[in-house]
């Protein structure tokens, strides 16, 4: 499960609707207890996938290993990731489910022609063979 | 030669919990092939089904990505240090 404000939810969904028609992305830091993940810090990221921003996003290994330095020696670490479907439903694709990392929540919000819709999180299963939603409870 | 290897956060589930583990193997290639074959539940999320590594799945060697190096067969001197390090990517279609 992982544990968010509603102004965070606002933010992505404002972030994502500023990108458009781009996809937006981001990282989640947050506390863990008892395996529940409680976002305290949303990092808006800039996409890299300069070549394809419409349909891709990537965020680099440079960008996480200076927030993981950051975060060494706190209570907090990264617990997940956002990013934006524009016009293409809240789900993982496939490119997702190829990209994705266990364990992380996978927050997708949809844009239709400019306005963010639905909100889901996710996160893939430990043989890789699907994302199955994970719980997202609004603080 | 061993190598002390810093597993990220979403894999470490797969290892119980442990941050780092010690490993032996003369190249970067053998040291994570022994370390996917002690914690087999791990193997997927660093290789394809043709044994490649994924290619969001970046190796460090003392801060240095072995793609600038030897890719995996980097040779490891003992003490060496090596970090998974997760590129996040994905897509609407
Ligand atoms: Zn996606």
């Amino acid at each position: 499960m992982i544990r968010l404000k509603s102004a965070d939810i606002e933010e992505i969904k404002q972030i994502a609707q500023k990108t458009y028609p781009h996809e937006c992305c981001g990282v989640m830091v947050g506390s863990i207890e008892n395996g529940v993940k409680t976002v305290t810090e949303l990092i808006p990221a800039e996409n890299q996938r300069t070549d394809s921003p419409a349909n891709r996003y990537l965020i680099t290994p440079d960008l996480l290993n200076e927030l993981e330095k950051k975060l060494k020696g706190t209570d907090r670490a990264i617990v997940g990731f956002f990013h934006s479907h524009p016009d293409v439903p809240a789900q993982p694709s496939t490119y997702d489910q190829d990209h994705a990392w266990p364990w992380y929540s996978y927050v997708i919000v949809s844009v239709n022609r400019g306005q963010a819709g639905e909100i889901h999180n996710w996160k893939l299963r430990d043989d890789r063979s699907a994302f199955d939603a994970e719980k997202m409870e609004l603080l | 030669m061993s190598a002390t290897i810093f597993i990220p956060t979403p894999l470490r589930p797969f290892t119980g919990d442990q941050e780092s583990l010690e490993l032996e193997g003369s190249t970067v290639g053998e040291v994570l092939r022994n370390l996917a074959e002690q914690y087999g539940d791990l193997k997927k999320h660093l290789f394809d089904e043709e044994g490649k590594l994924r290619n969001f799945v970046n190796i460090y060697v003392n801060d240095e990505d072995i793609r600038y190096l030897d890719r995996e067969e980097t040779a490891i001197q003992d003490k060496d240090t090596i970090s998974i390090v997760p590129s996040i990517a994905g897509g609407a279609l």
